[in-house]
């Protein structure tokens, strides 16, 4: 706990020294430097917390109403930290390379002091045991990137990109602050361990306030139809800050969700059919869209929607094992989700980074404009192809570990249960499935386009990222492969932070539950451990077959073509023509035809934009006439001061009139 | 006592009347800066014992400013942006006037049903305090309301400060002054910024006319004419 704090104010102080900074390069060192170090001064004690399950916690009094300051480290809070401080420092150290060429440019002395200031608000939302503390840090939280966001402010999209953010942000706060308002009302304090123990007996219930979390909480993490804001907001912030904000931002909703659920007292069935709902929803409708995407980092935002509706769908199984009171169900489905969102803080942190040396080096994502960069960006391809494997579910890395639980609970819990529970998670299996497929052919189609083929468009000068660039991106792939393949060793850590969440069942139940999957994992494990040795004898044999013998590098066979130009490759949008052509309805894709006329043709051209359904049919038909409603109100700002005063006086005098009538 | 604390309300009342029906710029300030020193006598009148030190250094200050540096500032203000010596009403003074009087109506009525901590009235005995000190908040928010000069706006700001000094005395007898020292801070700023703000608008627009202000708002209609303030 001692250490998790000296990191706090680590983070706040070298923030604060990096404005100091200005532009220079200084002000990187400062910020990313003090963000690097306080992390690791944390990172290590919140492991051994992690670990030894212990539980450590500091209340001292505050003078805000209902307000103490009340941290607390539990497994679940610690399970969550150890992603935050993990990713944090590999993107202050990738971020350190990435904004170099835009000292002297740029502020980037403020820009560290919101970074740092996002990754303090973050470890105070997962340690505070407060209502008002956590409100005050999820509100700092939700600020902070709006200013990472808005680094290249100089461009209109981005902008816009900011306002989204800033709006979403804003209305998920609302619901959260309702949520508390409604939990604690009654209650002396807003401390946490009061409020479980008045979750209970709420006159109207806590399915209300269960409704209030999911809005609240989810449209941090990205449910659709409150994943809007993501494929806005990813593309245009840097790719260390995006990395970061996929990475483990959005699942401080998550841990929302968790930390709310056991505050609520027992829950319904319904609530456990509403998650496998919108975890199904999320899941499939956000890798449809992704497949949709020519921009990289869009696409990838996208992902991020997918992979929390992975997540949501475990905590469905989870919470419908609870209702049931099937503790094996529970077990996995929770343990799935848990562990979905350390993998996923992994590889899409691993994948954002990539795709921000793609964009340092090429200067822009659009697929369409790429090509053929594994020759110059080895490194960076190969980081990409693991994070692209392990966020496809494919075994041996985390991404199938993970999923691979909640597969288990859901096809052991359904086998023996009944129609009720038989249904949603007969649907969990076949969601999780749909998704993982199409993610696979997506990233398929994210990859070949990149990194395979031939160059699209002629661009000298493309070359590999610098080493604190390559770095975090290497380790962050190693880590996939080891959590994968450690996955039977990360149940026992699994085990008491499961336990923590069920009120029902113990952390034995837990544990039991989950051992359930050692086996199975333990085997997969050795077999990808086999098949990996087998992979590396044949790389070796080939290697010394070839070795006294001519090798020589040709271009592919083009078909006969005289004239073979990259652009000729297929492109992103066509190669996944026959998938997107399926969902031609919800992708609402719109495109510019211009056929070829006559028997010589002039000219022709083909482009398409995907679009998002549930922006353009649901948020910006009710935002734009919210925007006409208030503005038939412009005529109260005239600008006359003395009209202004009128109100303010004709206000007050009314509310007296009125309190002394 | 309560005579002679009743008497100087009846001039504050009288004062608040002629404010509202003069149209003279000059006069208006010398009529707030009677009204100014008029408040400051309070104090002597409402302590119980001896009056303390403090309290007359505080009230002999407070009369220093608004009897004379404020008006001071203003009448410099108006020297310096050659503006007309008049009020420039919204509202007429006849109708300013009448409403003085539904104001002070009201005030009476206000001051009848508001529940106020034990001792605050009955220490003196003194009936008009509490609807003076109404009326004269009343009646500055109306200067600031239905006047167009910006240096009228801070007049009524004076004035309406005035009301809220007397309020206080009422309130606290011996202790108003944490209250007033900050509100005091407050105008002398809001007096010395004004000044300095009317002078640069009038270099830059040639007009210190607060009504004028709304071409500095910050929407516009977006067709037809860009701004209706004029």
């Amino acid at each position: 706990m001692t250490f998790i704090l000296t990191g706090v104010a680590l983070l706040l102080l070298s923030g604060m020294l990096s404005l100091v900074g200005g532009r220079s390069r200084a002000a990187t060192f400062l910020g990313a430097g003090g963000a690097f170090l306080a992390c690791l001064i944390a990172l290590p004690s919140t492991i051994r917390m992690l670990f030894n399950s212990s539980t450590e916690s500091i209340h001292l009094p505050w003078s805000v109403p209902y307000g103490s300051f009340f941290v607390e480290v539990d497994p679940l809070s610690a399970f969550f930290l150890v992603p935050i401080f993990l990713l944090s420092a590999l993107c202050a150290l990738y971020g350190a390379q990435y904004l170099d060429p835009y000292s002297g440019r740029k502020p980037l002395g403020a820009h560290w002091f919101f970074f740092n200031l996002l990754v303090a608000s973050m470890v105070m939302v997962a340690i505070a045991r407060n209502g008002v503390l956590f409100l005050i840090a999820w509100e700092v939280m939700s600020l902070a990137p709006l200013f990472l966001i808005l680094f290249e402010d100089e461009k209109e999209k981005v902008r816009a990109a900011g306002w989204t953010y800033l709006v979403a942000a804003h209305l998920g706060a609302v619901f959260i602050l309702v949520f508390f308002v409604m939990l604690g009302r009654g209650a002396p304090s807003l401390d946490f361990d009061l409020l479980a123990a008045h979750g209970k007996d709420l006159p109207w219930g806590s399915g209300a306030l269960f409704l209030l979390a999911v809005i609240g909480f989810g449209a941090k993490a990205g449910f659709i139809p409150l994943h809007v804001w993501l494929p806005e907001a990813h593309p245009a912030a840097p790719s260390h800050v995006s990395a970061l904000m996929s990475g483990v931002m959005i699942k401080m909703g998550i841990y929302g969700m968790f930390r709310s659920l056991t505050l609520l007292g027992g829950s319904d069935p319904w609530w456990g059919y509403a998650m496998v709902g919108i975890g199904l929803t999320s899941g499939i409708l956000g890798v449809i869209y992704a497949l949709s995407q020519h921009d990289l980092k869009r696409l990838l935002a996208y992902h991020s929607v997918e992979n929390i509706g992975i997540i949501a769908l475990g905590m469905g199984v989870g919470i419908l094992g609870e209702a049931f009171g099937n503790p094996a169900l529970f077990a996995l489905g929770f343990g799935g989700a848990l562990f979905h969102v350390f993998n996923h803080a992994l590889f899409k942190g691993l994948l954002f980074l990539g795709a921000g040396s793609v964009l340092h080096t090429a200067g822009t994502v659009e697929m369409d404009r790429l090509g053929g960069l594994m020759k110059p960006m080895p490194v960076t391809g190969t980081c990409f192809l693991v994070g692209a494997a392990a966020i496809s579910g494919l075994p041996p890395l985390n991404g199938f570990a993970s999923e691979f639980l909640i597969y288990l609970g859901a096809l052991g819990g359904g086998l023996q249960g009944s129609a009720l529970l038989f249904t949603p998670l007969v649907m969990t299996v076949a969601g999780l499935a749909l998704i993982g497929g199409l993610a696979t052919a997506c990233f398929t189609k994210a990859f070949g386009v990149i990194f395979l083929g031939s160059p699209r468009v002629e661009g000298a000068g493309i070359h590999e990222a610098g080493l604190l660039m390559r770095v975090p991106m290497l380790i962050l792939a190693a880590l996939c492969a080891i959590t994968g393949l450690a996955a039977p060793l990360m149940l026992h850590v699994l085990g008491p932070v499961v336990g923590a969440l069920g009120k029902g069942h113990g952390e034995n139940a837990a544990l039991t539950g989950l051992m359930w999957a050692e086996g199975p994992l333990f085997m997969i494990s050795l077999g990808s451990i086999g098949l990996g040795v087998l992979l590396i004898a044949l790389v070796t044999a080939r290697r010394m077959i070839l070795q006294n013998r001519e090798v020589s590098d040709a271009p592919t066979w083009g078909c006969g073509y005289v004239m073979p130009t990259g652009r000729m490759q297929y492109t992103s949008s066509s190669f996944a023509q026959p998938l997107t052509g399926l969902f031609r309805q919800i992708l609402r894709i719109s495109e510019d035809v211009r056929m070829p006329k006559d028997i010589f043709p002039s000219g022709a051209s083909f482009s398409s934009h995907p679009g998002d359904a549930f922006r353009e049919l649901v948020f910006e038909p009710v935002f734009s006439g919210v925007a006409r409603f208030f503005s038939g109100f412009r005529w109260l700002q005239h600008g006359r001061v003395q009209l202004y005063v009128l109100y303010i006086a004709v206000t007050l005098m009314a509310i007296l009139a009125w309190k002394l009538r | 006592m309560a005579n002679l604390i009743d008497t100087v309300m009846i001039l504050l009342i009288l004062t608040n009347f002629a404010l509202l029906g003069s149209s003279l710029l000059g006069m208006c300030i010398n009529i707030a800066a009677f009204q100014g020193i008029l408040i400051g006598v309070l104090p002597f009148l409402t302590g119980s014992g001896p009056v303390l030190a403090e309290t007359a250094a505080m009230a002999i200050g407070t009369m220093a400013l608004k009897g004379f540096v404020f008006p001071w500032l203003m009448f410099r203000a108006i020297r310096d942006t050659n503006v007309k010596r008049e009020m420039e009403p919204f509202v007429g003074y006849s109708t300013s006037l009448m409403f003085g009087v539904a104001a002070l109506v009201g005030s009476l009525w206000l001051a009848g049903h508001l529940v106020l901590p034990a001792g605050a009235r009955g220490l003196t005995g003194a009936s008009l305090i509490m609807p003076a000190s109404f009326f004269t908040i009343m009646a500055g928010l109306f200067l600031i309301i239905a006047r167009k000069k910006a240096i009228t706006q801070v007049l009524g700001y004076l004035v309406m400060e005035n009301g809220i000094y007397v309020f206080g005395a009422s309130i606290v007898m011996e202790r108003p002054w944490l209250v007033e020292l900050g509100v005091l801070l407050d105008v002398f700023v809001a007096v010395f910024t004004m000044g300095i703000v009317i002078f640069y608008i009038n270099r830059e627009f040639d007009s210190i006319d607060a009504s004028r202000l709304a071409h500095l708002r910050d929407w516009r209609r977006t067709r037809g004419a860009s701004s209706t303030g004029v």
